[in-house]
């Protein structure tokens, strides 16, 4: 379930949720911030590097202005890659 | 060589002594050697759920400062001669014993017992940093509630940064009930969310607090349906296949058309 999709069932009582799924989606949200806060810097170079190989396959990027982050808000944790394409090969 | 199994919860009050107690019970009633070690210093408890807390002489902080021998501040429980406990201080401040104290004093228990508990103390300092010292399993206790489940995901963390792999759960204080009406989270859901082995569940149960009360676990009892829940969590400890326990007794509808914990 989308977090709008949720937050537009839980405030607008159209739907009933039990208070155990509140609590579940609530648990999933904060797992992923606490999971996320204390994520070992060699697991965001581990993603670094494999996002370099797997996207060097198919066009040439800047390496070295590559940017991979978390982004935190209320209700989401998102993974932001900004990844400069330097060339990209033509298609046959 | 013994085992060296901490129990621990990273929150508060979700029954980790009352755990440590009924465990320890429990496989020295199936005749294993057993000590229980209370490392919660400055707030002892396991003791008053032993019901051995008029025995204490020496306790752990005694023995790392070698004020006396080991032996002399295990208590031997009168119930069970093959049970003991090593009692925390309860005077002393937590930082008393250090961690390199507490992997010498789990070494040495080893040798001599089948089964060493360790009763965390809360939190995620000291306390639990000397607990988990010694230990090479763990056992983590969580409730069904969202703060319970939180910090036990912190705790397995924690446990596996510190090269104890694979901790097992116990969900403790379940209302079958309150489950099967939508308002507490199942079984299911909590394994979902941390995936972590399942060691067993327990129901909440009026029992605890009169076997508290009366400083006998109750593991002992065999009217108690949390005991037997126990009971049957130290037969998986001791390698026995045992399926989980259905924990609905009147047979609702829900019931009837799904059980919600059977057949796993």
């Amino acid at each position: 379930m989308s977090i709008p999709g949720f937050l537009n069932r839980f405030f607008s009582k159209e739907q009933n949720l039990s208070s155990k799924d509140v609590a579940k989606e609530r648990l999933r949200l904060v797992l992923i911030h606490d999971r996320s806060a204390s994520l070992p810097d060699s697991v965001m170079l581990a993603l670094r590097e494999d996002l370099i190989s797997v996207i060097s396959k198919y066009m040439e990027i800047d390496q070295a202005a590559l940017e991979v982050g978390l982004t935190k808000s209320d209700d989401e944790v998102t993974l932001i890659a900004n990844i400069p394409i330097l060339q990209i090969k033509r298609a046959v | 060589m013994g085992e060296v199994i901490v129990v621990t919860s990273g929150k508060g009050g979700v029954g980790k002594t009352t755990t440590t107690a009924n465990l320890g019970t429990g496989l020295a009633m199936a005749g294993k050697q057993v000590v229980m070690v209370d490392t919660d210093i400055g707030l002892r408890n396991l003791d008053v759920v032993l019901g051995l807390e008029n025995r204490i002489v020496y306790d752990i902080v005694d023995v790392v400062r070698e004020n006396c021998r080991l032996k002399q501040a295990l208590i031997k429980d009168k119930r069970y001669e093959n049970m003991y406990l090593l009692p925390a201080a309860q005077t002393k401040d937590k930082t008393a014993v250090k961690e390199e104290q507490m992997k010498v004093l789990c070494a040495r228990l080893k040798e001599e017992f089948e089964y060493v508990i360790i009763d965390c103390p809360a939190g995620i300092e000291h306390g639990f940093k000397n607990a988990i010292a010694g230990a090479n399993q763990a056992i983590v206790v969580t409730t069904p509630e969202v703060s319970a489940v939180r910090d036990a995901d912190r705790i397995i963390g924690l446990l596996e940064a510190a090269g104890i792999y694979e901790p097992k759960l116990i969900i403790n204080r379940i209302r079958p009930n309150m489950v099967q009406s939508g308002d507490m989270m199942a079984v299911e859901d909590i394994l979902e969310i941390l995936s972590i082995d399942l060691l067993g569940i327990v129901p909440d149960d009026d029992t605890i607090i009169i076997s508290t009360n009366q400083g006998e676990p109750a593991v002992t009892d065999n009217n108690s349906k949390a005991g037997r829940a126990y009971k049957n969590i130290v037969k998986r400890i001791c390698g026995e296949n045992v399926p989980l326990m259905i924990l609905t007794d009147n047979v609702g509808f829900f019931a009837r058309v799904k059980s919600f914990f059977g057949n796993k």
